[in-house]
């Protein structure tokens, strides 16, 4: 029942599979990047962090695009979700956002991976 | 009113909230619906308090509308949401549960808006969605199908154009096909069974959007532009935090020289007032109290109007276009290095023009520690009181030349006794979060609005309640105030015979040489401990008071500028100076204290400020005495 936990453990899965440099977490991002998120998991357990990411409109499968970052330390983040609405968020909280590449868009360079979890 | 019209009257009045996310346009519809006055902007939790208002809909109900706090979800993060979650539970004390509750959504944004209403749908009260801004996202070829949307929902859907008086027509009349249809009290008082959602629910939600989107869009808009390529250049990491900095220049810069002209005329206005009334008036007691406690003081104070609103004017300006949340953006790295927020910058920026709204908005912070450290800090950015003692210190000892590329030394003073608030304030905070309020700290998390043009009508409402608070300060605190002060600086006469100016003799001069004694050290001759008396319950009546002491001194007609001449030779620069850094620090408003109370709910919070305050302000001013006589400045 609980599909957090299954989808967590798919994207994680996910991650190893495909190796570094294809998903990361959002706090380790730059100016530009764009991707599709793979899971929102709780940092440290604290669910309502969680909670918090998701109600702005981090959920999985949304679009993300890191559109601004701070001068010192370059945080925190803008990060522009579906291309409707743009949010500020620290980089500590970003890393409970684990990305992904694109896979809708002529910038989607790795097809065979889009297979994988498009259904989720 | 008869007894049964009255019992009419009490059928008819339905109460329905209007619900939203922060910047679903919620309050411009509240203003359009009701004629209402009150403030909105682009930060998401502007509307900190309740409001409400009458409304009477085409076919006759009267509906008292709720304008309740933005929120994405019911469940509260911030105590300003808690309201929004409390009132449309019907758990808010004195506060029945709403007849009706109305949805206001970004109808560019329904993507996010929408799970909002989704937790709305599942408490199984009458309920209506409004899609606001519907002339925005039609404009960027949005389609949405408001039948398919109706049916997947089973509520009613209307659209708004909250900007427009017509825009709300469809509004109306579903709130009247409501009230037809449903008697206004059907026996609920409150709903029970609510629970938090879940992360899971919240996933829930988000594929449940994704599905009543698909049937009901039937073309996507194109994404805003604007605002994006805007951003690019205001939150630019390097050029970013330059446009704020400038921004703010520009802002303190403007709050002196755009008011010089209005200053002038208030200022004539009072002396012509004052010269009327001594050559129409026989000595006496009246006479004396008008003159010189009321006009003067009165006088004194109101000439500060023209700044304060200026002040205000950048602040809603700011609010209102959606830059302020930029600014908190911009701010939030150098504030979590203190252990603050960056959202706290919002509620410390409305504090430079009165610490109260501050405190109030101080609401929007989640974490509890947060918000306490941030209205602690508040009184320490300089608010709009201190200005008239800035002014007329900066005027008498401050020589008005230009430093270099034409900004004035006296600006560049003004700007440095702000800078030393905003300085002082992040050194206290850093110093809280690391004594006495030590613990975790919330996570950032905040909407980055689109920009829009400021909505003139919402800033102008916004300008006369300010206009209205600070004349309704003067006509009760300070005018009575300035009353009791004037008795007590006339009050004992001096015996016969006497060397020293009248007041020397009387129960202020007595409170004054009280004091000195304390005051010495810093450089406070006793007519500034006996103005300090007074200013405790209010900063600016402390230039009215030193008005009243100096023009009972001898100098007859002693406003504004009479005082500056007066100040500039009886006092050393080291006495001025301790002063303005007195001014900085010390907790001189009775108001912030009772709002700190209030906010905190317990007298601790009040004390402890009221207490660090004054030990800061009495080392700033020792220290700049101290220094200024060491540099000559006796």
């Amino acid at each position: 029942m609980n599909t957090y936990n299954e989808q967590e453990r798919h994207a994680f899965a996910l991650g190893q599979a495909v190796g570094l440099g294809f998903t990361q977490p959002l706090g380790r991002m730059r100016r530009g990047g764009v991707g599709r998120i793979l899971a929102v998991s709780s940092a440290a357990g604290d669910r309502d962090i969680e909670r918090g990411l998701l109600e702005m409109g981090f959920v999985e499968g949304a679009r993300v695009e890191v559109l601004h970052h701070g001068f010192l330390g370059q945080d925190p983040l803008a990060v522009r979700i579906n291309q409707t609405m743009t949010v500020a968020l620290r980089r500590c909280e970003a890393n409970a956002v684990l990305i992904g590449p694109l896979h809708d868009s002529a910038t989607d360079i790795h097809p065979a991976m889009t297979l994988e979890y498009a259904s989720s | 009113m008869t007894a049964v019209t009255l019992a009419n009257e009490e059928i008819r009045l339905a109460r329905i909230a209007l619900v939203g996310p922060p910047n679903s346009g919620k309050t411009t519809l509240f203003n359009t619906l009701t004629g209402g006055r009150q403030k909105t902007g682009n930060y998401p939790g502007v509307t900190v308090e309740r409001k409400s208002g009458r409304l009477r809909t085409p076919v006759g109900h009267t509906v008292e509308l709720l304008d309740l706090p933005g929120s994405y979800s019911l469940r509260a993060r911030s105590p300003d949401e808690a309201i929004t979650r409390d009132v449309v539970l019907g758990r808010q004390a004195r506060e029945a549960l709403p007849d009706a509750v109305v949805c206001v959504t970004d109808a560019t944004n329904l993507g996010q808006h929408l799970r909002l209403l989704l937790e709305l749908r599942q408490l199984g009260r009458p309920l209506i969605l409004a899609l606001n801004m519907m002339d925005i996202a039609q404009k960027r070829g949005c389609q949405i199908s408001i039948e398919a949307l109706s049916r997947q929902l089973g509520i009613p859907v209307v659209t708004t154009v909250a900007m427009r008086k017509n825009g709300v027509q469809d509004l109306l009349g579903q709130i009247d096909a409501l009230l037809s249809q449903a008697p206004t009290a059907d026996g609920t008082t409150a709903i029970s069974d609510w629970v938090e959602p879940s992360p899971e629910a919240i996933r829930a939600y988000h594929r449940e959007v994704e599905r009543l989107l698909q049937e009901a869009v039937v073309r996507e808009g194109a994404p805003e532009r604007l605002t994006r390529q805007l951003d690019r250049v205001l939150l630019h990491p390097v050029a970013g935090p330059l446009i704020l900095l400038a921004l703010l220049f520009l802002m303190f810069q403007a709050v002196f020289s755009w008011a010089e002209a209005p200053m002038d005329w208030i200022d004539g206005g009072m002396a012509g007032l004052q010269q009327w009334l001594s050559e129409h008036m026989a000595d006496s007691l009246l006479k004396s109290l008008l003159i010189d406690g009321i006009v003067a003081g009165v006088g004194g104070v109101v000439i500060f109007l023209p700044q304060i609103l200026i002040l205000f004017l950048f602040i809603l300006l700011l609010e209102d276009s959606g830059y302020m949340t930029r600014a908190a953006f911009l701010m939030d790295r150098l504030m979590s290095g203190v252990g603050l927020n960056g959202r706290a910058f919002i509620p410390l920026l409305s504090s430079f023009a009165c610490a109260i709204p501050g405190i109030m908005a101080a609401r929007t912070i989640a974490h509890p520690l947060d918000r306490l450290v941030t209205i602690l800090i508040a009184p320490l950015m300089t608010c709009s009181a201190r200005l008239p003692v800035y002014v007329l210190l900066i005027a008498a000892f401050i020589p008005n030349t230009a430093v270099w590329g034409g900004i004035g030394l006296q600006g560049l003073v003004m700007f440095g006794l702000y800078a030393t608030g905003i300085v002082g304030a992040l050194i206290v905070a850093g110093a809280l979060r690391l004594t006495l309020l030590r613990g975790g700290r919330q996570p950032l998390l905040m909407e980055l609005p689109s920009y829009k043009w400021p909505n003139a009508a919402n800033v102008l409402l916004g300008l006369w309640e300010r206009a209205k608070i600070f004349m309704r300060r003067i006509g009760t605190i300070i005018l009575s105030v300035l009353v009791i002060l004037w008795f007590l600086a006339t009050f004992p006469s001096p015996p016969e015979g006497a060397t020293e100016p009248a007041i020397y003799y009387s129960f202020a001069g007595m409170i004054g040489h009280g004091l000195q004694p304390l005051l010495a050290p810093i450089g406070f001759n006793w007519q500034i401990a006996i103005a300090l008396v007074p200013g405790l319950a209010a900063r600016e009546v402390a230039v009215a008071a030193l008005g009243t002491v100096y023009a009972l001194s001898g100098d007859e007609g002693a406003v504004t500028e009479a005082l500056t001449a007066t100040l500039a030779q009886s006092w050393t620069l080291a006495t001025a100076l301790a002063l303005l850094a007195w001014y900085v620090f010390a907790p001189q408003c009775l108001a912030t204290l009772a709002a700190v109370r209030r906010e905190t709910n317990s007298w601790r919070w009040p004390t402890f400020m009221f207490v660090y305050l004054m030990v800061l302000a009495y080392l700033a001013a020792f220290v700049t005495y101290r220094v200024a006589l060491a540099l000559g400045g006796g």
